[in-house]
């Protein structure tokens, strides 16, 4: 009674089925490529300063620091959490390191002082997420106020200025011409951070966490541990951009860094990573990094205040979270 | 002969790399029933999204009352009078049962506001006439699956749908509740409503269906009515072989013990659980549901942990405190809610087979995604596993060729003990039978397996022999000589061993 089909034979699956060219080319990246080619000819075209190896310099202290933290944030957004308190533990790290510095700490103390407060506020934030499962934007709603609010107790209304002449060097020195300490600085993180993400076990970890944390949990991930080291290095990348902003600034007040959660997550989402988890590249975010950089320096170069750059960088993130959807019909199709 | 309300023809839909649809044709005629059978992978969902809008076809043609229409948007089916009731019907919980009734089509007052003492009176009269008891005002959070069916089928009246498709309706039903669908099915074919009912049950078929239409690999393959057909030849349909020999033959030699759990207990889900298994072996563990079969599975795993008891291992104390401490003693678990447990959807077939193997394939904690695909192609290759491409969206493949994948991710890690938690649930005949013959294969070389399963024709089919627990207890234990289901059936409902003990 059987029909004629016969059984059917195993198959052989090939790995992929597009070239890497052909997805190479539909990427976000190559998208954020022609964004920072159009920013960056709109910007040459329109100020006679812009193409200046000096100025040009220049413009990469609007992005370097706070593009530290998001290639961490950007791993954290992808396992599915967010870390709001970066900018507060800024503040807590550079007023830890201002007060040590009164105490008479030199510079190598003064960096471990800030990377290790950044840690442990890190750590803090880990624990309340990953131990005692409280949703990351709340907890971290929270711990903002909390690490913010100490640096306002300490400091009042004074600011901490007496930093050593050698520690400058993390914010204002140049490692050879017009190269400084702080984007050789950037350069090596969006290395170890891509590494990190995309050639590592740990990095395939996160990606399974943000897509499905239940399936990741029943796969053997230990998807507590993830969490808690994503928080560790956001914490962890925050106090490095505290130094190197203290010793930019040469100073400290508990206001420093104010409102740079919203702009560095706004860098990872530009960078194309998902806001709901689960996908994203370091690439992006180094490319939107240096356009939000070139954007507000272009600005700055054209003297536009500082309220109409971020109206620009509000419709840049609409636009170019939008545009993909309005060209292809096919995503924005009911799932 | 009456004109078909709704009709397919020649419908073609294509998604990268599978061809879902390929020039199928269909009719649904007023007042009657038609299911439409097939494998999981047929086409059967990309049908149901295409009639609703959710998909555009990529040729053919869907006429209503013979005229040609276009649905491009699901508001376009839905006006039409196309209406779906899914396994997960698409309603709003946090909105009251009339809202989810009259929702885009509320009755106004002459202000333009919503007329909210019509709309409940309408609601009321509209689910009375159905014979659903259910309260207007209730909020749909608070009502069981059934209760969100009627209300689905209320809606679908008050849009004065034409045509109600429904998608394994009963998935989630009891029987009593089934038997009111039942009812409320021939209501709907005494209004002169179309049915679509898609089902993988025969014995459902066979009760409310007036006609048929067979789906093969996303082909027609054949049309009639119920009357002139038998279980048999549809199922020969289906599959396009015959499946008279349902379960894999095989020889039984188990070995030397691999797993003995004492004295296992939960706080609340299970109690004194004892059993050993060994090698080569398969256990079938069979009871009621909420009999704590699960939970057993799932403390093993590391998921939860017992308040009391021992697991031993290959003769050693296993301390389990989370699945990755499982992983690494051998001990895997294949979990029943394959879409939330077991694959992680919006990830290649790849990264979802490496998972717990990372340790193997990388170097030092770095990737080598070289060894990721050749351990990936040597394992899905095994269970015959259909797709595309390996770095395929998991979510992209049928619920037979996921599970493939999640035995493919846990057979790479060596494991000694697999538990396999209704491995078969929802995955379609081809597919199930693949799936116990790499059971047997896997028991043959030396696997020791624990298989939860509620179907009987499996338990009996597959394990070498039989648990069945009641009330977080084991009840007794068969050995599989002779079982019958009547001997399980009433180990698990406690049926004549109560009285006995009383």
């Amino acid at each position: 009674m059987s029909d004629a089909s016969s059984t059917p034979q195993p198959r052989h699956i090939p790995d992929t089925l597009g070239t890497r060219w052909g997805r190479r080319l539909r990427s976000w990246e190559t998208l954020l490529i022609a964004v920072l080619i159009a920013v960056f000819t709109i910007n040459a075209l329109s100020s006679p300063y812009f193409l200046n190896a000096w100025n040009l310099s220049d413009a990469t202290f609007n992005f370097t620091e706070k593009a530290m933290i998001a290639f961490a944030m950007a791993m954290l957004v992808i396992a599915g959490e967010i870390d709001l308190s970066v900018a507060a533990i800024i503040a807590l790290a550079s007023t830890a390191m201002g007060h040590a510095a009164t105490l008479g700490f030199g510079t190598p103390a003064l960096v471990a002082v800030g990377l290790l407060t950044g840690l442990a506020c890190g750590a803090f934030n880990g624990l309340l997420v990953a131990r005692f499962n409280l949703p990351s934007i709340v907890a971290t709603i929270g711990t903002m106020s909390l690490f913010r609010g100490i640096s306002f107790i300490v400091l009042g209304d004074k600011a901490y200025t007496e930093y050593p002449d050698s520690f400058a060097f993390f914010g204002q020195g140049y490692v050879w011409w017009v190269i400084s300490f702080e984007l050789v600085l950037f350069a090596v993180l969006a290395l170890l951070f891509w590494v990190l993400l995309h050639r590592t076990s740990f990095g395939r970890a996160v990606y399974a966490v943000g897509n499905n944390p239940t399936a990741a949990l029943f796969s053997g991930i230990r998807v507590a541990r993830v969490k808690f080291m994503l928080f560790l290095l956001t914490g962890l990348t925050s106090g490095i951009a505290a130094v190197c902003l203290t010793a930019r600034l040469g100073s400290t007040r508990p206001s420093i860094a104010f409102g740079w959660e919203l702009e560095i997550v706004t860098m990872v989402v530009l960078g194309g990573v998902n806001i709901l988890g689960g996908s994203g590249s370091i690439g992006g975010v180094v490319l939107a990094a240096i356009i939000m950089g070139l954007v507000t320096f272009g600005f700055g170069l054209m003297n536009v205040p500082g309220i109409v750059m971020s109206i620009f960088i509000g419709l840049l993130l609409i636009a170019v979270i939008g545009i993909p959807r309005l060209v292809s019909p096919q995503s924005r199709r009911v799932e | 002969m009456s004109q078909p309300v709704l009709s397919l023809s020649g419908v073609s839909k294509a998604f990268p790399g599978v061809r879902a649809l390929s020039k199928v044709s269909l009719d649904l005629f007023p007042g009657e029933v038609t299911a439409l059978i097939g494998e999981n992978g047929a086409g059967k969902s990309t049908v149901v999204k295409i009639l609703t809008g959710i998909h555009m076809p990529d040729e053919g043609e869907i006429r209503i009352n013979g005229k040609p229409v276009l649905f491009a948007t699901p508001h376009d089916a839905a006006n039409a009078g196309v209406t779906a009731i899914h396994q997960e019907t698409v309603l709003f919980d946090e909105l009251s049962v009339a809202e989810n009734i009259y929702l885009g089509h509320a009755p106004r007052t002459r202000f333009g506001l919503v007329d909210w003492t019509a709309m409940n009176r309408d609601a009321a009269a509209l689910l009375l006439s159905i014979g659903a008891s259910l309260d207007p005002q209730a909020r749909l959070r608070d009502l069981g699956i059934a209760s969100k069916h009627l209300v689905a089928i209320a809606r679908a009246m008050s849009i004065d749908a034409r045509v109600v498709i429904m998608d394994e309706p009963t998935a989630a039903l009891s029987a009593k509740e089934i038997g009111e669908l039942y009812a409320l099915i021939e209501t709907l074919k005494a209004r002169g409503k179309a049915i679509l009912f898609i089902s993988h049950k025969f014995d459902e078929i066979f009760r409310i269906a007036d006609r048929y239409t067979v789906f093969r690999d996303g082909e027609h393959v054949a049309s009639g009515l119920i009357d002139e057909v038998t279980p048999g030849r549809l199922v020969q349909l289906m599959v396009g072989r015959s499946v008279d020999q349902l379960f894999p033959k095989r020889v039984r030699n188990p070995g030397d013990a691999v797993l003995t759990v004492a004295g296992y207990s939960h706080p609340t889900e299970f109690e004194d659980i004892n059993f050993s298994l060994r090698r080569g072996e398969i256990l079938g563990f069979y009871g009621l549901v909420g009999a704590g079969r699960s939970e057993v599975m799932q403390a093993l795993f590391g998921l939860t942990q017992p308040s009391r008891g021992a697991v031993n291992l290959a003769g050693r104390v296993a301390a389990i405190r989370s699945p990755a401490d499982a992983i690494d003693l051998g001990i895997v678990y294949v979990p029943e809610d394959r879409g939330k447990q077991g694959v992680i959807l919006g990830l290649p077939i790849v990264h979802n087979v490496s998972l717990p193997s990372l340790n193997v394939t990388s170097r030092a904690g770095f990737l080598r995604m070289a060894e990721e695909f050749k351990l990936a192609r040597a394992y899905t290759a095994r269970l015959d596993l259909r797709a595309a491409a390996l770095d395929q969206d998991v979510g992209t493949l049928s619920g037979g060729n996921q599970q493939k994948v999640v035995i493919a991710k846990w057979l790479a890690t060596k494991p000694k003990v697999i538990i396999l938690d209704e491995p078969t649930k929802g995955i379609d005949i081809g597919s199930k039978a693949a799936v116990h013959e790499f059971m047997a294969e896997l028991a043959s070389e030396g696997l020791a397996v624990l298989m939860v399963s509620s179907e009987i024709p499996e338990i009996i089919g597959m394990s070498d022999r039989v648990i069945v627990m009641r009330d977080g207890r084991i009840a007794t234990e068969f050995a599989n000589d002779g079982l019958t289901p009547e001997m399980l059936v009433s180990a698990a409902a406690g049926i004549g061993v109560d009285k006995a003990a009383a």
